[in-house]
């Protein structure tokens, strides 16, 4: 599919895709899905997420412990060993305790890119934290058009949001047809797709997903029907296309994921009538949580039973980052909560290098094998 | 700890004598909460740096699940309860305190047989976010109420909209407190209790600047064990009487030339919470080379942010109080206030404590010690270590280490 080699091109190589891009409009890097980045793209720049670097980590040790998260240390590692060249500016949405420290780090030691500190609220539950939520947005507005040094007019944000529901709605329908023939499509392929759309040009990716949803929803029908045995992934980012590859060789699809990487960045809407910056808060309010985000006790487990409900999964695979505390603190109660309904799970804690060839592999077939 | 077992009369002149009254306080405060029910009280669970002043005002036994799992570290009991919350399926690289802690409530084991059971919690974010998954836990755990005080990180500034939003969470506190104790809130109350912690924390700002005196009267191991009460029972009189007592017997020592560490020629700073089950060895370790730990960053963490203060309205100025804390401020903030201690305590090196359970405090740690080295060139030991998993010290390693750089030290300063 031609689209997905384009995402492609731009996930093997992002930096030399943002450079390409830089001629035209300032970048900023961003490693979180509570970055407002329909605000960057208001004012004309462009909004890069950040996935941590490919290669060994080397420089980043000298300022990251080894007990940070491999997103943390990996986005360090590629700012110094100048793979972010094309960053014009840094956002950092207060994601957890490493991110908080990263942004201290980065300040510190990254003198050529703009820095922002986005300091969200960590609940989102209360009036006091949504006010405070909008007035965090309309300063990081203000900052960043005064840093741009062009007007960032209220049209500009609805034309964004605009923009950016038709993005998340085809990524949605794009996991709409797969859930319902997950052949149609490799799950590498929507692990691309999805990275892809958070890298390239917001307009570009929009035009890609038309042209993939309408080859997709032209081919299907003429897809046999599955028999693989329909799994769901859970955590943050999958940085390991090849976990989809192994799930899909022991005989099983993703149909559905809760990732940063996934669902949680296509997921709700935001309402084009109205204050633009409310409505991009209220979106952060109503849309599933992520885990350094405090909701209600229980709503993430909800969520992830709906999603098992919703698309027919008989299993969960966790997919945590090692040393990632918001992510490790929650995989006991969800796990407990799917058992109560019968849905097994399995935890995959991975780090910058996947465990050996075979081990994780072994791992995925038996618990695809008892599903 | 320092103070323990002396073993002849030279050793006994270097006792801190208020240790004693300090346990049975401590001990006295844990029999209060543990029977809390039978007396018609609450008990909440609270944050070490949470606002503990209303529970307080409200006739509420604080209890500190931090100060427990200290416990439990310092009992060495940590790597054993750590496992079963691993094999309750928290992972091991997730902070200890809520590792033992959450293992804990399970089975009511540790040093005190567990904590009296919380009528509701109360989070505040100032030290970590860890926290805010840890009291999910208890909330879902207990089934109790859960109040999260959301105070912003201050990376460089303290920005009018983090001002309003606090503001308004202090008066969602109360409201919250109103509710969860069926009574109103005595402001009148809250006045005399905001002037009480103060106060604590005016005292022991003063108890640990005696340090400054050479011989240093007390080490910042003995400042590890005293600090029970700033936490604790901050807000009381009964830790403004201690410290006046504690201040003064260290003023006497100091006067006398009283040194903790015999023949103290070498002064160093602690960075980072203590490895609470390696302070007697850690203590001894270091005056076994006449070098004692007069400062850390930690137990003054409690008075760090006293100046914001105003024992006039303390509910307003806590909003400032509370969030500008350190550890909730950026790290070249942090590497600025421990250049002040460097001088101020007059140190001739810095013991840094890579803590895995605490991100927060370490991630930045490799940042402030480039920035420090560059303007003072004082050596910097770095241990990696866990404050309550002892299963995360490699004794020997940390040995030849800590021997490794004192020889720098000496040959440094002569």
């Amino acid at each position: 599919m031609e689209a997905i080699q384009a995402f492609q091109r731009v996930v093997d190589d992002p930096g030399g895709y943002l450079k390409t891009l830089k001629a035209k409009r300032k970048i900023i890097g961003y490693c979180c899905t509570y970055t407002p980045e329909e605000i960057i793209f208001a004012a004309g720049a462009h909004p890069a997420r950040l996935f941590g670097t490919k290669g060994a980590i080397q420089r980043a040790d000298a300022h990251l412990q080894s007990y940070s998260c491999s997103l943390v240390r990996g986005v360090l590692e590629d700012a110094l060993a100048g793979n972010l060249d094309a960053l014009d500016g840094m956002v950092f949405p207060h994601t957890c305790d490493s991110i908080q420290r990263l942004s201290d780090i980065w300040r510190l030691n990254i003198s050529s890119t703009w820095h922002n500190d986005v300091v969200l609220p960590v609940k989102l539950n209360t009036a006091s934290a949504q006010e405070y939520l909008a007035d965090v947005l309309g300063k990081f507005r203000r900052e960043l058009q005064a840093w741009i040094g062009a007007p960032l007019t209220d049209a500009s944000l609805k034309n964004s949001i605009a923009t950016y529901n038709r993005l998340r709605v085809l990524i949605k329908r794009v996991y709409e047809l797969r859930s319902a023939s997950p052949a149609i499509m490799s799950g590498r392929a929507v692990n691309t797709m999805v990275k892809g759309a958070m890298i390239m040009d917001r307009l570009e990716a929009v035009q890609q997903l038309e042209n993939l949803v309408q080859a997709l929803e032209a081919g299907t029908g003429q897809t046999a029907r599955s028999t693989a045995k329909r799994v769901i992934l859970a955590g943050s980012i999958c940085n390991h296309p090849e976990i989809y590859d192994i799930v899909e060789k022991a005989g099983a699809e993703v149909v559905w994921d809760e990732l940063c990487t996934g669902s949680r960045f296509f997921e709700g809407p935001i309402a084009e009538d109205g204050d633009p910056l409310a409505a991009i808060a209220r979106r952060y309010v109503g849309r599933m949580n992520c885990p350094a985000k405090h909701k209600d006790l229980r709503s993430r487990g909800e969520t992830l039973l709906h999603m098992v409900q919703d698309h027919t999964a008989a299993g969960v695979i966790f997919l945590n980052f090692k040393f990632c505390e918001p992510h490790a603190f929650d995989y006991p109660y969800l796990k407990e909560m799917l058992q109560e309904r019968g849905i097994a799970s399995l935890l995959l804690e991975i780090d910058q290098e996947l465990p050996a060839a075979g081990q994780l592999a072994t791992r995925i077939e038996a618990f695809i094998e008892t599903i | 700890m320092a103070e323990d077992k002396p073993r002849d009369p030279e050793k006994d002149k270097l006792k801190i004598k208020s240790a004693k009254k300090m346990r049975d306080i401590m001990t006295a405060y844990y029999i209060d909460a543990k029977t809390a029910r039978d007396n018609g009280k609450k008990v909440a669970w609270i944050t070490s740096g949470g606002p503990v002043e209303a529970l307080h005002v409200m006739d509420v036994i604080p209890v500190y699940p931090e100060n427990h799992s200290a416990m439990i570290g310092a009992t060495k009991m940590g790597g054993q309860l750590c496992e079963l919350a691993e094999n309750m399926g928290y992972c091991a690289d997730i902070c200890s305190y809520a590792r033992s802690d959450i293992a804990c409530a399970t089975i009511n084991g540790g040093p005190i047989g567990g904590l009296p059971a919380p009528d509701f919690l109360v989070c505040c974010n100032n030290i970590c976010g860890t926290v805010m998954k840890w009291y999910e836990v208890q909330a879902r755990y207990f089934n109790v109420p859960l109040f999260i005080f959301d105070t912003p990180i201050c990376h460089t500034d303290f920005p009018e909209e983090t001002r309003r939003y606090v503001e308004k969470q202090t008066v969602e506190y109360i409201t919250f407190l109103e509710q969860v104790c069926g009574k109103k809130f005595d402001f009148d109350r809250m006045m005399e209790v905001g002037k009480l912690s103060l106060q604590g924390q005016r005292l022991w700002q003063d108890i640990l600047d005696t340090t400054m005196s050479k011989p240093s009267p007390m080490s910042a191991f003995d400042a590890f064990f005293h600090m029970a009460m700033i936490v604790t029972l901050r807000g009381t009189q009964t830790a403004v009487d201690y410290y006046q007592e504690l201040l003064a017997e260290m003023r006497e020592r100091a006067a006398n030339k009283i040194g903790v560490v015999p023949h103290e020629k070498y002064r160093l700073l602690w960075d980072n919470l203590a490895i609470w089950h390696k302070m007697k060895w850690l203590s001894e370790k270091f005056a076994a080379h006449d070098a004692c730990l007069v400062a850390d960053t930690y137990t003054s963490a409690w008075c760090s942010s006293m100046k914001y203060l105003d024992e006039g309205d303390f509910l307003k100025s806590m909003v400032a109080g509370y969030t500008r804390i350190y550890l909730n401020i950026g790290v070249d903030q942090m590497a600025d206030i421990i250049k002040k201690m460097i001088t101020k305590y007059d140190v001739d090196g810095i013991v840094m404590h890579s803590n895995r359970s605490c991100k927060p405090y370490s991630l930045g740690q490799y940042d402030i010690r480039k920035r420090i080295q560059d303007e003072f060139g004082l050596p910097i030991l770095m241990i990696e270590a866990d404050m309550v998993d002892e299963r995360s010290f490699s004794e020997s390693q940390i040995e030849t280490r800590i021997d490794a750089f004192m020889e720098v030290i000496k040959e440094k300063k002569g």
